[in-house]
């Protein structure tokens, strides 16, 4: 039995984590927050510069080819510093191009990817559809036709894997941005910018078939939980400080069972997060049959780890907790834009209970 | 990551295996009849004399005193592989779990040779005498007293929620000896011979019905010195080391309780309004919210296994276990006999329903048993977020002299 991370992920961990907390962190987030650019050049430059967009990317199209351990602890690093660069979205469309590209197809697009010198994005909600639900977009005789929005990071792209309808639910198609209208759009997190894509005709190609965008959402709920841990564990840990040293009534507010006990719950929460997206990331990095179930169980703990520490992270912080100048708005708002991002909480129950049935019928 | 045992724990897992199939062969199913407590403890008795014959009792115990000098990995193996089957085990569960443990740390190697093979073998049976009606949570305001008389000491008070006292043949009590030292250092443990004069048990019938466990009095009972456990005074010392064990003891999900698939399967076969249940969104909801706590913890004591198969101490992680799996018991439980409508209210013997209806019973019992839900939300705060403690008014005055605030 060896249900944890490699050790390679825990140094690479360990190094993202220094790097992030000297680069990055609530205060860099707030500059990109008031800032003009939909995100933080010189922070992507050097994020670059660790390599780490080419993470997943195979060697031989200029990447480290490493696993998902590692993609794993980069999102939850990504969470945790809440750094303003367009990296878990380009990470995004480098697993749509891995699991569906052809080959031809990962020559063309994964080195540009890999290099930092093109930033993707996944542009697969309209409005109030779920991932599973064709959407209003299509692909006819290799052009695009539809609206995306929000798509995170959607400014900062050049490259955007898109879903389309097909006769068999949503499939993929990868498209410039070039030929796109790109507009802003305003979310309730300030800190990684949205966008509404417009396609009128946009030039694109398919990427693999429907069955690829059910693999792939499932791969991204699993990326997306360990960033939720990341950011949940940072709300956290900032309140825990703040009940160490908070006074009221002659007392640390951290003796008050009130207190100590919700942050004893924001504990529970993200262990039993954790558990879960480990086994997401395993499911995912050994191809297992249970990554439905797996992926599921992820999203949905690290969802509710996050918006359970969000939310108290305010309450135990008091007033102050809830001006502008203090930090527990970036994390409440994250999560918003977390839980947003590849289907809600009720999507993702409703999808593991299914996988479970699926499971015990196949068992049966 | 994988899931897969290493070599050697493969081999010992196939032996283990298939020794379990030769010797349970009675237990693979559960009973047809709930057995009596008198049936239960010779099917106890004779199970763990099997083990210990076979070489499969006190797995990590040193061998001279009639263990393995094993790892935790094979123990952990063994439990896993006995708990496939319905082979009664929970007559030895404190004794060998927390009592014998505390006995082999802290007695003196006569003690040792005498207690320690024997309750290995099964052969005597021991409970743990820690509670009274004034202290649960907190332990250390206890009140049994015991008064040197020369070479022996005189025991008197009460103790309670003590499992299987009046099936056991020692105990290991927690007692003052000072009145006039603050609350923890005036404690003192000792072994006690439940057969000795002036021991009484009483059974208590607790809300499930079901009579686990005691009251137990003591009325000028006498225990030599020799069979005091630690120093006169270091008592509470001693009870934190069977505290320790309770924790790992009383860890996950009661064996063979309901869980998501029991939720699941009891959807399946109810309709409400021509809907299938299991079509119903707060239904499904609750199977997600049900299989994320139960599998949460399963995968949480799988973290643990890995550190334990690597020779490595396991994280703070495991002391959610409890708090999660208990509460999750109490609402799923609940959720599952509203779902049956006025039929959940209905008691019927040996089907579903009532397994159920016992896991909602049972679940207000695991919410208190090893540390309440409020004290190991205490023990998380304090011992792995670091926060300060409770505010303790009548920790360093005489215990004869607290009052309350």
């Amino acid at each position: 039995m060896n249900f944890d991370l490699s050790d390679d992920a825990k140094t690479l961990r360990d190094a993202a984590r220094r790097f992030l907390s000297a680069e990055a962190g609530p205060a860099v987030a707030r500059r990109a927050m008031e800032a003009e650019a939909p995100y933080d050049a010189d922070l992507w430059a050097k994020v670059v510069a660790q390599g780490w967009p080419a993470a997943r990317v195979p060697e031989r199209y200029g990447g480290l080819g490493l696993g998902t351990d590692e993609a794993c602890v980069l999102a939850e690093e990504l969470g945790r510093s809440l750094a303003p660069v367009p990296l878990l979205s380009t990470m995004a469309a480098i697993e749509a191009l891995l699991l569906a590209g052809s080959d031809e197809q990962q020559a063309r697009f994964l080195p540009r990817l890999a290099s930092g010198d093109v930033v993707g994005c996944l542009a697969w909600a309209e409005g109030s559809n779920t991932p599973s639900a064709n959407p209003a977009t299509v692909l006819r005789d290799g052009r695009l036709f539809g609206r995306k929005a929000p798509v995170p990071d959607g400014r900062s792209a050049a490259l955007a894997v898109v879903t389309v309808a097909t006769p068999d639910g949503p499939a993929m198609a990868i498209a410039e941005l070039a030929q796109a209208s790109v507009t802003p759009v305003d979310t309730l997190d300030l800190v990684r910018r949205s966008a509404e894509i417009a396609f009128d005709g946009t030039p694109a190609e398919a990427l693999g078939t429907p069955s690829h965008w059910t693999t792939l959402v499932e791969r991204l709920a699993v990326l997306h939980a360990w960033e939720a841990l990341g950011t949940a564990a940072a709300a956290m840990e900032m309140t825990l400080a703040y009940a160490k040293e908070r006074q009221a009534f002659g007392l640390r507010i951290g003796r008050y069972q009130a207190v100590k006990h919700r942050l004893a719950d924001m504990y529970i929460k993200a262990e039993l997060a954790r558990a879960h997206a480990l086994h997401g990331c395993w499911a995912w990095g050994s191809n297992a049959p249970e990554l439905p179930q797996a992926a599921a169980a992820a999203r949905v703990a690290s969802l509710d780890a996050l918006r359970f520490a969000a939310e108290e992270s305010v309450q135990l912080h008091g007033g102050i907790g809830f001006t502008w100048e203090h930090d527990c708005h970036l994390y409440y708002r994250r999560a918003r834009q977390i839980a947003a991002a590849l289907g809600s909480r009720n999507h993702w129950a409703d999808r593991l209970v299914r996988a479970l049935e699926l499971r015990n019928r196949a068992a049966a | 990551m994988d899931f897969n045992d290493t070599p050697a724990e493969a081999e010992f897992r196939a032996k283990v295996r298939a020794w379990i199939e030769a010797n349970a062969q009675e237990y693979l199913e559960p009973p047809a009849e709930p057995w009596g407590l008198d049936e239960f403890v010779a099917r106890s008795k004779a199970w763990q004399k099997k083990k210990y014959d076979a070489g499969y009792a006190g797995l990590t115990w040193p061998k001279d005193v009639g263990g393995q000098g094993l790892s935790p990995m094979h123990q952990i193996i063994f439990n896993q592989e006995e708990s496939r089957t319905y082979v009664p085990t929970g007559l030895y569960a404190i004794g060998l779990g927390m009592c014998i443990p505390t006995v082999f740390t802290h007695g003196t190697p006569e003690i040792i040779r005498r207690y320690v093979p024997k309750a290995l073998e099964g052969v005597e049976v021991w409970c743990q005498l820690f509670s009274e009606p004034v202290a649960g949570s907190d332990l250390a305001s206890i009140r049994t007293r015991a008064v040197r008389d020369g070479d022996d000491w005189v025991i008197t008070g009460q103790k309670v929620w003590t499992s299987f006292a009046h099936r056991s043949d020692f105990g290991i009590i927690i007692t003052r000896t000072d009145f006039d030292a603050p609350k923890h250092k005036g404690l003192t443990m000792f072994i006690v011979d439940m057969k000795a004069p002036g021991v009484e048990a009483r059974p208590i019938r607790q809300m499930s019905g079901s009579s686990d466990f005691n009251e137990v009095f003591f009325t000028d009972v006498r225990v030599p010195d020799s069979h005091r456990l630690g120093a006169v005074g270091d008592g509470w010392k001693v009870a934190l080391t069977t505290l320790m064990h309770e924790r790992l003891a009383v860890g996950g999900k009661p064996r063979h309780a309901p869980g998501w698939r029991a939720l699941m399967e009891l959807a399946r076969g109810i309709e409400a309004d021509g809907t299938p249940a299991l079509e119903r969104a707060d239904v499904r909801l609750r199977i997600a919210d049900t299989y994320i706590a139960d599998e949460g913890i399963k995968l949480t004591q799988m973290r643990a296994l890995s550190a334990l198969s690597k020779g490595a101490i396991p994280g703070p992680e495991q002391s959610i276990s409890k708090v999660v799996v208990a509460r999750t018991m109490q609402e799923m439980s609940a959720f599952a006999l509203e779902l049956a409508e006025a039929g959940g209210l209905v008691v019927e013997k040996g089907s579903p329903i009532e397994r159920l209806q016992q896991a909602y019973m049972g679940a207000a019992g695991l919410r208190i048993a090893g540390g309440t839900d409020e004290i190991l939300r205490n023990i998380i705060a304090e011992r792995v977020l670091g926060l300060p403690g409770d505010l303790r008014p009548d920790k360093d005055i005489p215990f004869s002299q607290i009052r309350p605030l």
